[in-house]
């Protein structure tokens, strides 16, 4: 057993951690107050190979996998977290899907502009009335012979208004729940009858874009269905074992910036001629979160080495993301309290951790649903994938 | 063209420096990255191969942990490394470090050799311009722009107070300093291709220096960590009153003014 990172995974951190720094936290204040998008960063993290994990070189992937991938997103959400989403919105979402499920074709077609960053990616289950429930889903794509034609809509998608290339999950088979649905790859600069509607009052994730697609008659080329038609379940839970680890790992950054934050903010501020560390219940809220800091991070690791190792990781996947975020809630809770007024400024980020700590619990799979899905397998009632 | 960068692997700008129960400085737990000015040198070398083409070759010398700095530098695009690290370069002056170099790259072709101007940990400033002296080269320090034509480099130094554009023949030795350019970071394909790159240990004896007879010319009898900051002194009273305080305080208990 080992616990520790290989030299390239330090170089991997080591550039994550740079990138971040160097591309990502200048901007942080300014884009938060304008709820903007900067895509030049997804380019960049394109350019330098952010985007490509666990993809094969020949389409663009960076010959490394998911420990490594982990390890980059950690330092990117640890400094914002809104920007964690585009490593699963265009790498572990779309690209990996396509990587498994796709034809030759798709693959050389779609692959590459997602891990390069020059396409925005995403995908599309929710709708305004189908949420935990995915089988539940209305939009509609009608068989023509040699096209699909898709009406409906979709809500809550990230990366929804700026997505180049997208996954969209439709139902393929009225009236067959789970078994009726199709998963297809939308190329949404070529698709007529797509409108994009941004999403604008959210509560934090503010400079992610999230938006509502309409579907209204869009033609869907036949070999732009992803896998075997009425398969889109299938391929939806296996992305989703994916993208959750994005969720884990944010989550379990996002805890870590609070605590560091929290620590420094400690033994800076002094109150009663004392550092407010040195008092015990402060030492409580610190002790309490590096714990729940350390336990999410070595979940998440756990999880993405399963995953590395083709082994079964639907459970661990669902306790890294169940524990992560309720860790980095928590934790966003207490450095609120630990800045004491000041966390309660914009000018510092305690708000802005609170806000995007809460996705969290909601997001690719609520709390409930894993919490379900974590005894669901315990209890034997279903397999561990 | 044949690019050579010199390389220190040094503390990290933000390590905690300590120092051990014989008064030498404590590294063992201290986080180690390539000298920053170094990676200038580095960048510039990249932007010259990117533009004439040719390779870039990394020189250090070093310990153990040395090989980490250079595949940080093979991540960023250098092609190859040779370090040199013998039991007798345990703790060298500048001297030493100068000497060695020069004879470590005597071995291979270069048209220009780049470096830090300066190395963050022991602050000196000479190694450059003495190896440059040993190589019999010219040497130009502190460059913030850089061209390379026809066998000539022109640089701009920073000088007191200004800058002053120098016309020198290669080879030469130029000295990096910040905002010579941004060093690049590594990509993901940088770092998978590090591992592949050849790097050469060297011994003293590789290098045709006879480590017997080979030690330090400058001693260093102690070394000692700066005064720990004292707090902040407030001065109290009506502004003008207290800036009148504070001026007499600074002339009089600082002697700042
Ligand atoms: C910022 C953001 C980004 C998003 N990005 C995307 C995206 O890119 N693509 C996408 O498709 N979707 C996206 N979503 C949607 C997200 O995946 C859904 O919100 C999520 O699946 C929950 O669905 P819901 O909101 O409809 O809640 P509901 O399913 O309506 O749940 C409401 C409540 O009921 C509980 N509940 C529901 N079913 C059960 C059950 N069986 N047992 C116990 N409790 C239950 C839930 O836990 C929750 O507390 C995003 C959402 C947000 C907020």
């Amino acid at each position: 057993m080992d616990f520790g990172l290989t030299e390239e995974q330090t170089m991997v951190q080591e550039m994550a951690k740079s990138f971040a720094e160097q591309e990502i936290a200048p901007y942080v204040e300014e884009d938060e107050e304008n709820h903007y998008y900067r895509r030049e960063i997804l380019t960049k993290m394109g350019e330098l190979g952010l985007l490509g994990w666990s993809i094969p070189e020949e389409y663009g992937g960076n010959g490394m996998g998911w420990l490594e991938g982990v390890t980059a997103l950690y330092e990117i959400a640890k400094v914002h977290t809104s920007w964690r989403l585009s490593i699963s919105g265009n790498c572990w979402g779309p690209a990996l899907t396509i990587n498994q499920w796709g034809t030759e074709e798709q693959k050389q077609k779609f692959i590459p502009d997602l891990v390069s960053g020059k396409a925005v990616g995403s995908f599309a289950m929710t709708e305004a009335n189908t949420g935990s429930d995915v089988g539940s889903m209305k939009t509609f794509a009608a068989d023509k012979g040699d096209h699909f034609v898709m009406n409906g809509s979709k809500m809550w998608i990230s990366g929804g208004h700026a997505s180049d290339t997208g996954l969209v999950y439709a139902v393929t088979k009225e009236g067959g729940g789970p078994k009726g649905l199709s998963c297809f790859i939308v190329d949404y600069n070529n698709t007529p009858g797509v409108e994009k509607i941004p999403i604008t009052k959210k509560v934090g994730m503010w400079t992610a874009p999230t938006s509502e697609l309409v579907f209204e008659n869009a033609v869907i080329p036949k070999e732009n269905l992803l896998g075997e038609l009425n398969k889109g379940f299938q391929i939806c839970m296996w992305m989703l074992n994916n993208t959750r680890m994005g969720c884990a790992t944010g989550a379990a950054a996002l805890s870590a910036a609070c605590l560091e934050g929290s620590v420094n903010y400690a033994n800076e501020r002094t109150q009663f001629g004392q550092q407010i560390g040195k008092f015990q219940m402060i030492q409580q809220q610190i002790a309490e979160m590096k714990m729940e800091d350390e336990a999410a991070k070595q979940l998440v690791y756990r999880a993405a080495w399963l995953k590395e190792n083709k082994m079964p990781s639907q459970q661990e996947t669902s306790l890294a993301k169940l524990f992560a975020c309720n860790a980095a809630v928590h934790a966003a809770n207490v450095a609120m309290k630990i800045y004491g007024s000041y966390g309660y400024s914009t000018e510092y980020p305690c708000g802005r951790w609170l806000r995007d700590a809460k996705q969290f619990e909601t997001l690719e799979g609520t709390s409930n649903i894993h919490m379900g899905i974590i005894a669901g397998i315990e209890l034997g009632y279903q397999p561990n994938r | 063209m044949n690019i050579v960068v010199c390389v220190k692997q040094t503390f990290d700008t933000e390590a905690k420096i300590v120092l051990d129960g014989s008064g030498n400085i404590d590294g063992s737990a201290v986080k180690l990255v390539i000298n920053p000015y170094d990676e200038y040198a580095i960048e510039e070398a990249l932007k010259l191969k990117e533009k004439f083409g040719g390779d870039v070759t990394l020189v250090s010398m070093g310990g153990e942990r040395a090989p980490e700095a250079l595949k940080t530098g093979f991540a960023m695009g250098a092609d190859r490394g040779v370090l040199v690290t013998d039991p007798a370069l345990e703790d060298p002056d500048e001297w030493a470090c100068a000497e060695v170099l020069a004879k470590a790259i005597s071995q291979i072709p270069y048209d220009i050799i780049l470096t830090g101007r300066v190395a963050i940990d022991d602050g000196s400033g000479q190694v450059a311009v003495r190896m440059a002296d040993a190589l019999g080269v010219p040497s130009v320090s502190c460059i913030v722009e850089l061209s390379v034509e026809d066998g000539k480099a022109v640089a701009r130094r920073e000088i007191d107070g200004g800058t002053e554009l120098v016309e020198v023949c290669l080879p030469a030795v130029l000295t990096a300093q910040k905002g010579l350019n941004i060093p690049r970071l590594p990509s993901m394909a940088g770092i998978m291709k590090a591992k592949n790159k050849e790097l050469k240990k060297l011994s003293l004896a590789d290098v045709g220096i006879d480590a017997s007879g080979f030690s330090r010319k400058m001693s260093v009898p102690k070394l000692s960590l700066p005064n720990p900051r004292k707090g902040g002194k407030t001065v109290p009273g009506e502004p003008a009153e207290a800036a009148k305080e504070l001026a007499r305080l600074l002339r009089e208990e600082a002697k700042a003014i």
